[in-house]
């Protein structure tokens, strides 16, 4: 589970990367790992303890899609939309998850229960169409088999 | 009691994604409850991926296979006597007897499937670190001369020869030398990678350690994808066993010669996986492509000079050694030496990993092991090479999976990766996914692929929205041949490879009022 944004946390989060050499992508990661977000606040932050421009930092922050701006939903989906998923039905897989969530690709749930996401291959390509449900995988998916891999 | 019976159930990611957890699970509270001694082992996966999860038992001759098993098969299996190896409609008989594997060529995944990945007597027992140990007694020039003389080539697609991109690294001066590990598997309808660092991470260690010593260099980094969570912490705990254990670290197994490892996370850039971008990343930069020259070897990592290779690579690295150049040499196809893991993937009934020497034809690999489609309507089109792959129609797949031979079929190899479709595929579709997906991963460095491929998606949507005209259709090759030409790196350069070959190959698709 994520926390919410808390600056002294972050800073302990960057003082323990910092001196990695090419720092700036673990400390994203790992602000992301604790609260599920980069928050915009945390760009000072990490401008002043890598020695960067802000600029830079949000140049980075933006340029990688792993890495979100938002507080995402409480359960994240990902799901596969490369071309072995494609082959595999993916297509429909995407129109189910959509509708059984009310949102679209790369939106959150008004309720905050749900974030929806597009990647390119989850590595599962003879057993897709693949979805990663908060870091665990499951292949040869349907969108009715949501709510059972939530329990 | 009696000695406990060792049951395998598989810890890859894909086996996972169909249930092995559970299965795992299940067999433990069913041995349990049946007052059965039951030692469960954690394996990775033997690539037969529709079989899994595939358990293996083992008994006086053999591992006898069962799959795909179910949870609510469990108790099923006890009551057919599955800890003795008996018979069941999901028993395939012993796991080596099956023909998918039987006739392989398992060089690089000889261990993958059969042992515990993250034990290191497992390892050793099956040969493991045989490669480092020798290495460990030879000069870098000779290492490197092993390599040359096995014609290993690079696997990440670009099939450049290894020993000489080891020896320019070599032979540059420098203060500090890096060894970085492309393992940003984007493609899709590729696994490989995943499979052996998840099956057998301990040969990617001594892959790197060997290239460590090749070329000078005491600090390595593996690049791993952000969509491999599984891999990611499997690696990591076999690079801290291996630091205990004292096969990394400051003293390599009391040779007072060291080599230091990290593992560093993408964050889902397809680009990145572009050896000048994957150095631009790794420094906490955007991943921009770098020009070249100057190449990596010379000045690559932190401006040192650096050894690129992709996993597949690297972990053939180890048998060339344990074995011997003339060996790895032996198995391929003209100048295409030694084995290459093929995936076989998208719709096709039986996916998984296939190892076997260059030469083999894709319609072997798509037929005679891949069985044709999963949904049992004719294969249409196989993409061969990931996103910037050619398609190749059905009619023309007698061709050789070797670099020469793919590339005078206007196509390439890539990573190995084979995405099947079959007749339900919309070409026109698939072209359009193609410049998508570039318009989507540009780095945005060069402009042939920031705004060629946000143009060849604009084109093919007038294609498909029934404005066909023979000028759009020369427009579309005229962007491509310049995206081809005139691009940075294989992202632009290689993305008119799939359009050229849907027009090629598929025209009709791409005549308008064609219906689904």
């Amino acid at each position: 589970m994520t926390i919410a944004w808390n600056a002294e946390r972050a800073g302990a989060i960057i003082d323990e990367h910092r001196a990695l050499r090419g720092a700036l992508l673990p400390v994203l990661h790992a602000l992301q790992e604790e609260f599920g977000y980069i928050d915009a606040a945390a760009t000072p932050l990490l401008a002043s303890a890598l020695t960067l421009s802000q600029a830079e930092i949000h140049g980075v922050v933006t340029f990688y899609h792993e890495f979100r701006r938002s507080r995402p939903g409480r359960h994240v989906v990902k799901v596969c939309v490369a071309e072995a998923c494609q082959a595999r039905g993916s297509e429909s897989l995407v129109e189910g998850l959509k509708a059984r969530l009310g949102i679209d690709l790369g939106e959150t749930a008004a309720d905050g229960s749900f974030t929806l996401e597009a990647v390119y291959c989850l590595g599962n390509c003879a057993l897709g169409p693949s979805v990663m449900v908060d870091d665990r995988l499951h292949g040869l998916f349907h969108a009715s088999r949501l709510d059972g891999v939530l329990e | 009691m009696s000695r406990p019976i060792t049951v395998y159930v598989p810890r890859d990611a894909a086996a996972l994604s169909v249930g092995a957890d559970a299965v795992a699970r299940a067999i433990l509270a069913e041995a349990e409850a049946r007052h059965l001694p039951v030692r469960l082992i954690r394996n990775g996966s033997r690539g037969m991926l529709w079989l899994e999860p595939l358990v293996e038992v083992v008994t006086a001759n053999s591992r006898m296979a069962y799959g795909p098993v179910t949870p609510d098969k469990v108790a099923e299996l006890f009551d057919a006597g599955f800890l003795e190896g008996a018979s069941h409609p999901l028993c395939h008989g012993p796991t080596e007897d099956i023909l998918y594997l039987k006739h392989q060529n398992r060089l690089t995944f000889a261990r993958c499937g059969v042992t515990d990945p993250l034990s290191v007597e497992d390892y050793r027992a099956h040969g493991g670190f045989a490669g480092l140990e020798r290495a460990l007694a030879l000069s870098s020039d000779e290492i490197v001369a092993e390599v040359t003389q096995s014609g290993l080539r690079g696997r990440g697609g670009a099939g450049f020869p290894t020993g000489i991109k080891w020896k320019t690294v070599l032979d540059a001066r420098a203060d500090e030398k890096f060894i970085c590990c492309n393992a940003d598997e984007g493609d899709s309808g590729t696994f490989a990678d995943r499979m052996i660092i998840e099956g057998d991470p301990f040969l990617l260690i001594e892959g790197m350690t060997i290239a460590a010593l090749a070329v000078g260099a005491r600090q390595g980094f593996v690049y791993l994808r952000s969509e491999y969570p599984h891999a990611a912490a499997t690696l990591r705990d076999a690079i801290r066993i291996a630091y205990r254990q004292d096969w990394l670290g400051e003293d390599i197994h009391g040779s007072g010669r060291a080599f230091h490892l990290e593992v560093r996370l993408g964050a889902g850039s397809y680009v990145c996986g572009e050896e000048t971008a994957m150095l631009e990343s790794l420094e906490g930069k955007r991943g921009m492509v770098r020009a070249k020259p100057p190449l990596p070897a010379m000045e690559g990592l932190f401006g040192k000079p650096t050894a690129i290779n992709n996993v597949l690579t690297l972990t053939s690295v180890p048998v060339v050694l344990a074995r011997g150049a003339a060996f790895y040499r032996d198995f391929g196809a003209g100048r295409s030496h030694g084995t290459q893991p093929f995936q076989l993937a998208g719709n096709i009934r039986y996916g998984g990993l296939v190892e076997l020497a260059f030469g083999v034809s894709l319609h072997d690999l798509i037929y005679r092991y891949g069985g044709g489609t999963a949904s049992g309507r004719p294969v249409r089109a196989v993409q061969v090479g990931g996103p910037l792959g050619a398609y190749i129609p059905a009619g023309r797949l007698e061709v050789s999976a070797d670099y020469e031979s793919m590339a005078e079929a206007g196509a390439m190899l890539g990573h190995g990766g084979m995405v099947v479709f079959d007749d339900s595929v919309r070409m026109e579709r698939m072209a359009r996914f193609a410049m998508e997906f570039c318009a989507k991963e540009s780095c945005g460095k060069c402009t042939p692929c920031r705004i060629g491929s946000i143009r060849g998606v604009e084109i093919l949507d007038r294609l498909a929205g029934g404005g066909h005209s023979e000028a759009d259709l020369a427009l579309l090759e005229d962007l491509c041949a310049v995206m081809a030409e005139a691009s940075l790196c294989a992202m632009g350069g290689l993305t008119p490879l799939p359009v050229r070959s849907a027009l090629e190959h598929f025209p009709e698709d791409f005549v308008s009022g064609r219906t689904a």
